[in-house]
């Protein structure tokens, strides 16, 4: 054996991240082929479609910033469900922890207009990750105690929040004009985007969270103890870490990193809170969570993938007239072949 | 070679050559062994010599490298469990495979190999009535397993394989989760089967069962067979030279410290009352008192509250009644994290599911139970390079060690046992918790186990010491007491009593089997 290892240098694949990048590629590959299917069946040229959405992202600079626009709250959501899952709680409530936060966010943007940009939108942050902290603390502390499920209290109460917040916006924050979202929020509410472009502050926020949960997790003495109690929680218990309170701390961030994408999606996206802005937002966030397992580096992977594939359907959509659900369709077959973990995308044991 | 009483008569069984590497380990080195009809083969050897690879082969689990098996003399292939109960070769694994929520007939018609479309349990039950009067095994066949001790699950195991026709029977440490009541029962068994002409092959570390009830016995050593004797050929003395390179030097105890009983307790428990919950039972009024440099046993079947009597002074269990000191100071209801900072150890009775976390490696786990100590950077950051270093010290005062880059999830019963007994002896603990302490554990480990555990009494830790072997508990312990159904019923010196006396309240019938004998 030992022959065999001189004979072969680890040369090829030797860095985990070239290999993971090469797995993923092959795996998007492959649901790329399955749809030329379906764009087959209803009359379409796959070559040109898929042309065309790698001209309408890749092909020019804007296109490119539409791309990461589009990235920017999946990749916190999809960290939002990373992060408790280290505990190995299921966060399935993104989606309402979102809006949660969102609203708080908004009710800051309303009330303190007057103040300074950088004052208001630390305030706004800081009020959105707490919005998140607190909607995800009810199931938290149910599943600490021992009482409920975390899976289905987070899922149940993602369709209480967007019925909350338009509870708010219809009784209290409707603009004149129009009663389905507030008043634009003022300048100073709003995240500066760069170069001209949609993308705004909300992508620095989502790839510092990344880096400092990797970061986290790998080096921390609360990393190691979180692992430990999503590796093996009744042996955590008996080895002295606080299981109940890490479980809370970790929801409650978890919703703090999805009240933060809502604040991020309100103040730097849409400079308003519109009735039921997000349509899967949280729920997109899960699926990049699972399609990554969990890693940082196949989040930030698969989150962009999901956005060229999103912003390149709306286009095709535009271009080719195919409906929205196609690229469902594309979304879901990409969902089926990742979770179906061909054998031959495995890495090879050394 | 004329060790052999059955020489005139063919072998049931041959293995020749067989050889099995893993990765980093060579677990089978061309091992030869022949299994007769009729006979009780023990395979004795440490942890890691390769008995369970061996049998693991035969039953088509792995498969060999290299090597022949042969039936009646013709060569055949094993490719799975499936074609070895083909050919009528059953085994009972260490951790028994019954499925909780079924009853006994259920599961013995799981395994049936020609179970008919349409069950008829009347059929199944007078089956296994039938078979189970013959051999001693008789149960409930509409009992449901999960409310069954594991010695008569194991009897399940049993019924399963015969009611299946086999006729060579592997059983891998059958032992170690038996209760010494269970295991003569056990013994008892065996003996009737091998009468009808089975074949057992039975896989132990214990020299003791081995010279009581097998007729052949094969020793291995690092993957290779040592040995094979004829029990009448074989003494204790003989067993361990071939077992271990270097013989075994005895176990030192040493005289109770005088002034034990003048000291501070390090844990006093006071008419402690916890509430039974799920799978556990209730302790009662639990009186106990541990001395520094003293080793307190508790004696009990498993099952009597030992798994709480831990996790009380633990601190995972909640007191609803009554007060536990430790160190002098109140420590009631006291959070299992400042329970352990105060300087207790555990090790429990069962280290994969209770104290270690699979994917994480053998460093990492050890760090686990005292994150504050090597933390850096006020948490940033964790200080390997002393926590490998603490490891290291242990392990050399110890006696032995474990690869501290392995993953948990990849070491052996024994290895694991060794890792948690690692952890819990660092940073000389004022009290520890021991339960089971040498389950799984070969002969060599076992006393180094031992003397460790001496060790620390002599430098003034009290120990609490939960074990169902009764020798260990007579020799290790200054103070012993009985626990049975969560209460404590009885508490000697170990010089005024003996194992017959403990064994009878252990199992509840002190009274009326006393006025029996």
């Amino acid at each position: 054996m030992a022959a065999n290892t001189r004979f072969f240098p680890k040369v090829a694949f030797s860095s985990p991240i070239m290999d993971s990048i090469i797995r993923y590629v092959l795996m998007i590959l492959l649901a790329l082929v399955l749809f030329a299917v379906i764009l087959l069946i209803s009359g379409q040229d796959p070559i040109q479609s898929y042309i065309d959405i790698f001209a309408t992202t890749f092909g020019n600079a804007y296109g490119f910033s539409e791309v990461l626009v589009a990235m920017i709250p999946i990749l916190i959501t999809a960290l939002a469900v990373a992060l408790p899952s280290r505990v190995g709680l299921i966060n399935v409530g993104g989606e309402g922890q979102l809006y949660i936060g969102a609203a708080f966010a908004t009710w800051g943007a309303l009330t303190f207009q007057h103040l300074p940009a950088w004052l208001l939108l630390s305030l706004m942050t800081l009020l959105g990750m707490l919005g998140g902290a607190l909607w995800a603390f009810l199931p938290a502390y149910l599943k600490a105690i021992g009482l409920v499920n975390e899976t289905i209290t987070t899922l149940l109460l993602n369709s209480v929040a967007p019925k909350l917040v338009g509870f708010l916006i219809f009784g209290f924050w409707h603009s004149a004009m129009d009663t389905v979202k507030t008043d634009n929020f003022v300048d100073a509410a709003k995240l500066p985007t760069f170069f001209g472009t949609r993308v705004h502050l909300g992508l620095v926020f989502a790839l510092i969270l990344l880096v400092a949960f990797w970061a986290f997790m790998k080096y921390t003495r609360w990393g190691l103890e979180m692992r430990a109690i999503g590796g093996n929680a009744q042996a955590a218990r008996r080895n002295g870490i606080p299981v109940k309170r890490y479980l809370i701390i970790a929801m409650c961030a978890g919703g703090a990193f999805a009240g933060l994408a809502g604040m991020a999606q309100t103040s730097g996206f849409y400079g308003v809170l519109l009735l039921n802005f997000s349509i899967g937002l949280g729920f997109m966030g899960f699926l990049i969570c699972w399609l990554a397992g969990g890693d940082p580096f196949g989040i930030l992977l698969m989150s962009f993938m999901v956005a060229v594939i999103t912003t390149g359907g709306n286009m095709l959509q535009l271009t080719r007239d195919l409906p929205y659900a196609a690229i469902n369709i594309l979304l879901a077959l990409t969902l089926f072949v990742v979770l179906a973990k061909p054998t031959f995308f495995e890495r090879k044991k050394p | 070679m004329g060790i052999n009483k059955n020489d005139s008569k063919q072998p049931l069984i041959t293995l020749r050559g067989i050889t099995k590497a893993f990765p980093l380990t060579l677990a089978n080195d061309h091992i030869d062994l022949d299994i007769y009809s009729g006979e009780i083969h023990a395979l004795l050897g440490e942890n890691g010599a390769g008995k369970s690879t061996l049998v693991k082969i035969l039953f088509g689990f792995y498969r060999a490298d290299a090597g022949e098996i042969r039936l009646d003399g013709k060569p055949i292939s094993i490719k799975s469990p499936r074609d070895a109960l083909a050919v009528h070769i059953g085994m009972v694994f260490q951790d028994l495979n019954l499925i909780p929520a079924f009853s006994i007939a259920e599961n013995i018609a799981l395994f049936l190999p020609h179970l008919k479309a349409i069950l008829n349990p009347q059929e199944i039950n007078e089956k296994i009535e039938e078979v189970s009067g013959l051999y001693g095994l008789e149960v409930d066949p509409r009992a449901i397993v999960s409310q069954l001790s594991i010695g008569v699950q194991q009897k399940v195991e049993l019924l399963k394989l015969l009611l299946s026709d086999a006729r060579i029977l592997i059983l891998d440490e059958p032992t170690r989760v038996l209760a010494p009541h269970e295991v003569d029962a056990l013994f008892g068994i065996l003996d009737n089967l091998r009468k009808k002409g089975y074949s057992i092959i039975l896989i132990t570390h214990k020299m003791k069962e081995v010279l009581e009830c097998a007729d052949r016995i094969t020793v291995l050593r690092g993957g290779r067979v040592s040995g094979t004797l004829l029990r009448s050929a074989a003494t204790e003395k003989g067993l361990v030279a071939l077992m271990f390179e270097k013989p075994l030097s005895g176990l030192k105890v040493g005289a109770t410290p005088e002034k034990a009983e003048f000291s501070k307790p390090v844990l006093e428990l006071q008419g402690l009352d916890t509430h039974a919950g799920g799978a556990t039972i209730s302790l009662k009024g639990i009186d106990l008192k541990i001395h520094p440099g003293q080793i307190l046993g508790v004696a009990g079947v498993s099952g009597n509250g030992q798994r709480e009597l831990c996790d009380v002074v633990l601190g995972m269990e909640r007191t609803v009644k009554g007060r536990k000191l430790l160190f002098g100071k109140d420590a009631t209801n006291k959070s299992v994290q400042s329970v352990r900072r105060s300087g207790v150890s555990f090790i429990p009775e069962n280290p994969l599911a209770m104290a270690s976390v699979p994917f994480m490696t053998t460093l990492e786990n050890s760090v686990l139970t005292n994150t504050w100590r090597y933390s850096r950077h006020r948490g940033f950051s964790i200080d390997w390079t002393a926590a490998k270093a603490d490891m290291e010290i242990t392990a050399k005062r110890l006696g032995f060690s474990v690869n501290p880059y392995a993953l948990a999830r990849s070491l052996s019963g024994g290895n694991l046992q060794r890792m948690v007994i690692l952890r819990e002896m660092t940073h000389d603990p004022q009290l520890i918790i021991a339960s089971y302490l040498t389950r799984g554990l070969d002969v060599q480990s076992t006393l180094a186990v031992r003397q460790a555990l001496l060790q620390a009494r002599e430098d003034g830790a009290g120990v609490l010491l939960i074990s169902e072997d009764l020798d260990e508990l007579l020799t290790l312990s200054d103070r012993l007491v009985v626990l049975y159904g969560g209460r404590i019923v009885g508490e000697f010196l170990p010089s005024e009593t003996d194992i017959f006396q403990v064994g009878l309240l252990m199992t509840g019938s002190k009274s009326d089997r006393g006025s029996k004998h």
